[in-house]
């Protein structure tokens, strides 16, 4: 710290102030903090600082305005999960800095904890400790973002790996490895028709499933279509081949959502267990 | 003046002469006439600096925070989270401060928060409040090194130190709890370096380090130690938990020169104003709830009159 031995050899001084005088500078500073304070506040409840953008939250996550309040912004959920899915946004998220989120294109929630391990680490309650199965997860909500270019619809398959070479993601293969989840990379596939978004569903035909369906030029095929089931783990969005990819994670509770109105009616009846629900 | 102004100076007031002091002080007092400190000075000129209590307490800093490091990327799951909130072996461990903003913030009282909290309410209590500061904090340790260049740019001429009234300290903490009640949302949380360090340090650099940066060069070009001394409510809470806290530092008066090389040292040079001649009001007196136990002043103290001491140990042994 302060070379003291050394004394100041020359300090260029201001005009000295009396007693009262520095007194009446160091409330005025004070009070200009305070002042920061007040004008920098509404910048953090404003929408628009707020919902920089919208993002997918871990499993048993609040609402999100009651979500980004109620995390104290620890991280222990990021450690706890087996396949590192959750990470924690930065500084440019307003409100949101230190708060866990999930890309889930990148490394998707694969439920391969069992226990919802990141519900159980939150200290808060800001992922909400009244989930028991992940079937009660409404994290967000899978939808076809791009039809066009889905392999199933146009009647292909799929061969290889689906996210490439070099795609570091992971999910569990119950039949390769009951406990441990693998690189996608390592688990090639060999399907006829594409379905891998169904296959690799941790929930299974409650939540997508493929059916037949007739294209807009009369030709029939086959389509994901998701259902009431799904909790928006974003495995579907992770592993689907093309990219960027047919189908996508849509955080829930979203105004604006380009949730199809259809599916929109399909999903929102009855799923009014969220603490806090009452936007959209 | 004792306990009360003690706190009292926690919150803001200034230090003051005191109104009496006792017999063994008057004495010491008298007996310090200009002779005598020149002397004193005389014996003191030369006496080499040591820095083994900093040293010390940077290890036991870096080691915390590498801790909750080595827990997540060796995955020994001994402290898992960061400084806001963790868990160490299992058992919750929470920042009081931080808990109660969220929790005022969600209007919900969250039993692990309690628990973590009520856990380090007593190990600070005991330990010594603000010790967290300057032993764990790992903004503390950056703005030490802000502080040093701060002081060179200060002794240059270049930089001169702005005083704040600490008791702005108060008021944002009221602010900061005010505005999560009313808001629901934790701004603090989101502007709390702390926590941005820390999770930089678990997680890996962020963005958010600019703003730690930012907060640094203030201190650099302005005002000294700015954060700690005038903005922490996180710090302002410790000092309040270990108000009564056993270890201290202790001010014995008998053999102190008054050249004021403490004050200067510290982070909170208030606590120091005792040392001045004439300000001590007994033989020994203990330093008030708003110093880190940093042990700068421990350290520079050419003297030995400012020593670290647990209440009530000494008559155990």
């Amino acid at each position: 710290m302060a070379d003291v031995a050394k004394r100041p050899k020359r300090v260029r001084r201001r005009r000295r102030l009396s007693r009262q005088q520095e007194q009446r500078r160091q409330l005025l500073r004070a009070g200009l903090v305070t002042l920061g304070l007040v004008i920098l506040q509404p910048l953090a409840v404003l929408p628009v600082v707020r919902r920089w953008r919208s993002r997918l939250r871990p499993p048993g996550a609040l609402e999100e305005k009651t979500f980004l309040g109620a995390c104290i912004k620890c991280g222990q959920c990021v450690q706890v999960c087996p396949v590192q899915a959750i990470v924690l946004a930065d500084m440019n998220e307003g409100m949101g800095t230190g708060v866990p989120y999930i890309d889930a294109r990148k490394q998707a929630c694969d439920f391969s904890c069992d226990a919802l391990s990141c519900i159980l680490a939150c200290p808060t309650g800001a992922l909400s400790h009244d989930l028991k199965a992940k079937e009660e997860v409404q994290a967000g909500l899978a939808w076809l973002a791009r039809p066009d270019a889905c392999l199933a619809r146009q009647g292909k398959g799929f061969q290889g790996k689906a996210r490439g070479a070099a795609f570091r993601g992971r999910l569990r293969y119950e039949e390769v490895d009951r406990w441990n989840p693998i690189r996608i990379r390592d688990h090639p596939y060999d399907r006829e028709v594409c379905d891998l978004c169904v296959i690799e569903c941790p929930i299974g035909d409650t939540a997508i499933d493929l059916v037949p369906f007739v294209a807009e030029d009369g030709s029939r095929g086959v389509t994901p279509e998701v259902r009431k089931g799904c909790v928006g783990c974003g495995v579907c969005e992770m592993i689907c081949p093309p990219d960027p990819p047919v189908i996508v994670i849509e955080a829930r509770a979203r105004p604006g959502s380009g949730l199809h109105r259809q599916q929109r009616e399909d999903h929102e009846p009855g799923r009014g267990r969220r603490r806090g629900a009452g936007e959209a | 003046m004792g306990f009360r102004n003690d706190v009292a100076m926690l919150f803001g007031r200034a230090p003051r002469k005191p109104e009496a002091v006792s017999d063994a002080a008057e004495i010491l007092h008298g007996r310090k006439r200009r002779e005598h400190i020149t002397q004193l000075l005389e014996e003191i000129r030369d006496k080499p600096r040591s820095h083994a209590w900093r040293n010390r307490r940077w290890a036991v800093l870096i080691s915390v925070n590498l801790l909750f490091t080595l827990s997540f990327w060796l995955d020994i799951q001994l402290v898992e989270g960061s400084l806001t909130a963790s868990r160490f072996l299992g058992f919750h461990l929470a920042d009081v401060y931080s808990s109660a903003l969220v929790m005022l913030a969600q209007k919900h009282v969250a039993v692990n928060l309690v628990i973590g909290s009520v856990t380090i309410f007593v190990l600070w209590g005991l330990i010594g409040g603000r010790a967290y500061c300057s032993w764990v904090c790992p903004y503390h340790l950056v703005a030490e090194f802000a502080e040093m260049l701060h002081v060179r740019l200060a002794n240059l001429g270049i930089v001169q130190d702005h005083a704040f009234h600490r008791g702005v300290r108060v008021l944002l903490w009221v602010a900061f709890a005010a505005l999560a009640l009313l808001t629901g949302q934790t701004l603090f949380l989101t502007l709390n370096p702390i926590g941005i360090l820390s999770r930089a340090v678990v997680y890996g650099p962020s963005l958010a380090l600019l703003w730690v940066l930012l907060l640094l060069v203030f201190e650099v070009v302005y005002s000294r130690r700015a954060w700690c001394r005038y903005v922490c409510p996180i710090g302002l809470t410790y000092g309040v938990i270990g108000a009564g806290a056993p270890v201290k530092v202790v001010y014995h008066l008998e053999a102190c020169a008054h050249e004021g090389d403490c004050r200067k040292v510290c982070e909170v040079p208030h606590v120091l104003d005792l040392t001045i001649k004439g300000r001590a009001e007994d033989a020994s007196v203990d330093i008030g709830p708003d110093c880190t136990r940093c042990g700068m002043c421990v350290d520079i103290c050419p003297t030995d009159s400012l020593r670290y001491e647990v209440k009530g140990l000494r008559n155990l042994l």
